[in-house]
């Protein structure tokens, strides 16, 4: 059975399927804590839902598109220019 | 109302472009679902953005099909499942070339049918995953890889097919507004029978625009009436609350094309034939609603 099954092409969820998108970044979001009012609008509208419910970015996945600093009414994200 | 549910059903991360519309659709859609769903995706950027092979982002069963026979493998899913005694939801997400042409018979017959299911046309008014090429619901005067002078045809009216054959509910909605299309998702899962939701996907490569504009360019097609957000229940129309403003006084259509590449520098005829066809269907909305 277990043979059969590995045969069909099925895929399996995991963290990290597509790799660590993070990698793709040109801008990093930063978070001014001072003007963030913790209203949660950049973890609404986060395409990739890496912002966690307090507010915390996870840069490992996060592709840096910048929609949570055109977002955030408080203009308190951002956008700051990756060095590697 | 109840809250929005914090569970994510898409793990980090698709392989989406990023500030893509379909990646956060598709969060909202699960989220509205809950994990007792099956998705049915046709040939479309979002057959690609699950992940690689052996694994997916997706935590709900995905079956990949061929362009033109998701509706039909949906309804033979549903059929199959309520004979089991199963209330699993199916769900069908396609983009807007498998919907209104390359899918569009497999969908009449599901819709004819009265197939239980749900399906969700995601509208990026180009075939995305091969490279932006024009599909029939590409609006007038878009540029896209082959209409490289502007398209000179209008936008497809999907809606107005769909309303055609009488589903119990249909919306439209757009990624800018998520609560909106979770709402319009939850209430149409809970209509027995077809029930068919057409959704943008504003698309930062496609249309050519910034990543980050993804949610205002979304906001400005709504502000300016190029898409109108309404849900039908029943064959009765009501307009939904962020077009309700905007139905009676739209902002000009340039502040929408003027935040798109795809706009830029096509012949004013074609701008003024496309502000002749939003004022058309915006007309029609409000005669529809009772509201002119």
């Amino acid at each position: 059975m277990t043979k059969k099954r590995e045969r069909l092409a099925v895929s399996r969820p995991k963290k990290g399927a597509s790799g660590k998108t993070g990698g793709w970044r040109t801008f990093r979001p930063v978070i001014d804590p001072e003007q963030c009012n913790k209203c949660g609008l950049c973890s609404l509208y986060c395409p990739e839902g890496v912002i966690s419910e307090d507010l915390e970015i996870d840069l490992d996945f996060c592709k840096g598109c910048g929609i949570c600093a055109e977002e955030c009414p408080k203009k308190a994200i951002r956008m700051e220019r990756e060095e590697r | 109302m109840a809250p929005i549910p914090k569970e994510e059903h898409i793990l980090a991360t698709t392989s989406a472009c990023p500030g893509c519309s379909s990646s956060l659709s598709l969060r909202y859609i699960l989220k509205a679902s809950g994990p007792d769903t099956v998705l049915v995706i046709p040939a479309s950027c979002t057959s690609v953005i699950q992940g690689m092979y052996p694994h997916t982002a997706v935590q709900v069963p995905v079956y990949n099909i061929a362009f033109a026979a998701a509706a039909s493998c949906a309804s033979g899913m549903s059929a199959a499942l309520r004979r089991a005694g199963r209330g699993t939801r199916v769900i069908v997400y396609a983009g807007d070339g498998g919907t209104v042409d390359i899918g569009l018979q497999a969908l009449s017959g599901a819709l004819e049918r009265e197939t239980d299911f749900l399906y969700i046309c995601f509208d990026n008014e180009a075939y995305g995953n091969t490279g932006m090429q024009r599909s029939g619901s590409t609006p007038l005067g878009a540029l896209t890889t082959t209409t490289p002078a502007g398209k000179v045809h209008p936008k497809k009216e999907i809606d107005r097919i769909v309303e055609a054959h009488h589903p119990p509910y249909q919306a439209t909605a757009v990624s800018a507004f998520p609560v909106d299309l979770y709402r319009k998702v939850e209430k149409a899962l809970t209509f027995r029978g077809p029930s068919f939701i057409h959704l943008l996907g504003p698309c930062p490569t496609g249309w050519r625009f910034p990543h980050g504009k993804t949610i205002e360019v979304g906001r400005m097609a709504v502000k300016t009436g190029a898409w109108i957000l309404w849900e039908r229940v029943h064959g009765v129309l009501a307009v939904s609350a962020p077009s309700k403003g905007p139905l009676k006084n739209p902002v000009p259509l340039q502040d929408y094309l003027g935040m798109q590449g795809r706009f830029r520098g096509i012949p004013p005829s074609l701008v003024e034939r496309l502000q002749g066809e939003i004022d058309l269907r915006r007309a029609e909305v409000l005669r529809e609603a009772g509201e002119a």
